[in-house]
């Protein structure tokens, strides 16, 4: 049945191209520049990038997950759409909260493996823009998820492949392109393989 | 703590804590919105505005605010300031608006704001605190029309200095004189997103082997054998 008044519905919303476009045309960190105090302080080894790209993409979902009904049941229908940001980062922090004191009550592994990465993220601007892009895009509630899903995993992707780039660097002793030099050296040779190759193979 | 000037305050917020290039906080409104010196100059305000509102109010209610709930308060004091912002750019500059896109509300997690909350504001009276957000802001300013102005340069082969006047037709971002032109083939890439981190690395690497020279010669003055 087709329901009109969803806002953001579109017939043919293809899913496909979202998750690329989330992934490689539009990667969060190399081409829209979200999240980069993650990506620089967090790269140094492929223990903590992983942890911190789980983390990030489970909250990116679940925060698409949330916010998108908020908007558009309570925020929308009442014309208070500039409270969105105040609203967002609230329902983002709070989450987060949550989730730390349940993992840590009840599955200290997951918490040791990915609980000290939360804190760090209710205030990573790729999860608050993920949810912002998700209202100006004016996806429907399927298509913001997916879109957020694939967001993280472009993400982890770039995480993980500047941690083994950062790795190698400091096994070979390069001194001088050690550290968030070498990672923003990697991210520019990913960005132009994201931007140059994408934009010419069109989905 | 010792005397602090206020001056001094501000000029140790430009340097010795620059925001980006010591603290390497905030990068990424440095490289999305860098793409002209005009788009610099409109990020770096919208944040200097933030800045100083979120220094001045965290400071005036740090002793009353819990230490537990403090980064909840934070969050509201900036976020407050940030709508403020949005509002304001959407209403009088509605071009630098679409330009900045959703880096005005992302200012609100820009790492630099609460950075300085927590670390200043909330432990200083008022006066240094507006000391310290100049400074800062000052600093950021400086490393966005730097990024700005190499990217527009190189990646348009010309550079137009832009101006927050109130002129004939209102308040907005005039042109400055001629704009600077270079003769070379403009190279696209650097108004790209390659572009942003090939300009903030190789600036980085830059300071770097001046400030190892830096330490060398010092070491070298002490006597140190190397």
């Amino acid at each position: 049945m087709m329901d009109i008044v969803t806002p953001g519905y579109m017939p043919h919303e293809a899913l496909f191209p979202i998750v690329v476009d989330a992934m490689f045309t539009k990667n969060f960190l190399l081409v829209m520049f979200l999240g980069l105090c993650s990506f620089v302080g967090l790269t140094t080894n492929s223990e903590t990038s992983k942890g911190m790209s789980m983390a990030v993409t489970f909250v990116m979902t679940m925060s698409a997950i949330l916010t998108w009904p908020i908007f558009y049941y309570l925020l929308k229908p009442n014309h208070l759409m500039f409270l969105q940001t105040i609203c967002f980062i609230l329902v983002i922090a709070s989450f987060v909260q949550l989730v730390e004191f349940i993992i840590h009550r009840y599955s200290p592994p997951l918490y040791r493996s990915l609980g000290i990465y939360l804190p760090l993220i209710s205030t990573n601007c790729a999860v608050l823009g993920v949810v912002l892009l998700n209202v100006k895009e004016d996806f429907s509630y399927g298509a913001s998820i997916v879109y957020a899903f694939g967001a993280g995993l472009g993400y982890s992707w770039v995480m993980l492949a500047t941690a083994a780039v950062r790795e190698k660097l400091i096994m070979r002793g390069v001194d001088l392109f050690n550290g968030f030099i070498g990672a923003f050296f990697a991210a520019m040779m990913m960005a132009l393989i994201v931007v140059s190759y994408f934009s010419v193979v069109k989905l | 703590m010792a005397e602090k000037s206020f001056v001094g305050e501000i000029i140790r917020g430009i340097i010795k804590d620059n925001p980006v290039f010591v603290l390497v906080l905030g990068l990424c409104p440095t490289l999305a919105v860098t793409t002209s010196f005009a788009n610099g100059l409109g990020m770096s305000l919208a944040f200097a505005f933030v800045m100083l509102g979120s220094n001045i109010f965290v400071s005036a209610i740090r002793k009353i605010t819990p230490p537990g709930v403090r980064i909840p308060v934070f969050l509201l004091i900036i976020c407050t300031f940030v709508t403020m912002v949005d509002m304001l750019l959407e209403a009088y500059l509605p071009p630098m608006y679409e330009a900045l896109g959703i880096f005005v509300p992302l200012i609100v997690v820009n790492c630099i704001v609460i950075g300085r909350a927590e670390a200043y504001a909330n432990r200083n009276p008022v006066l240094p605190s507006i000391a310290d957000a100049i400074g800062i802001s000052i600093g950021y300013m400086l490393v966005l029309l730097l990024i700005g102005s190499i990217r527009e340069l190189f990646g348009t082969g010309k550079l137009q200095l832009v101006m927050l006047m109130s002129g004939v037709e209102g308040i907005k971002f005039y042109n400055i004189g001629n704009p600077l032109t270079i003769p070379i083939d403009p190279a696209v890439m650097m108004i790209t997103p390659p572009g942003a981190f090939l300009t903030i690395g190789t600036l980085m690497l830059l300071f770097k082997i001046i400030g190892d020279r830096k330490r060398m010669r010092q070491l070298r003055k002490e006597g140190v054998e190397l």
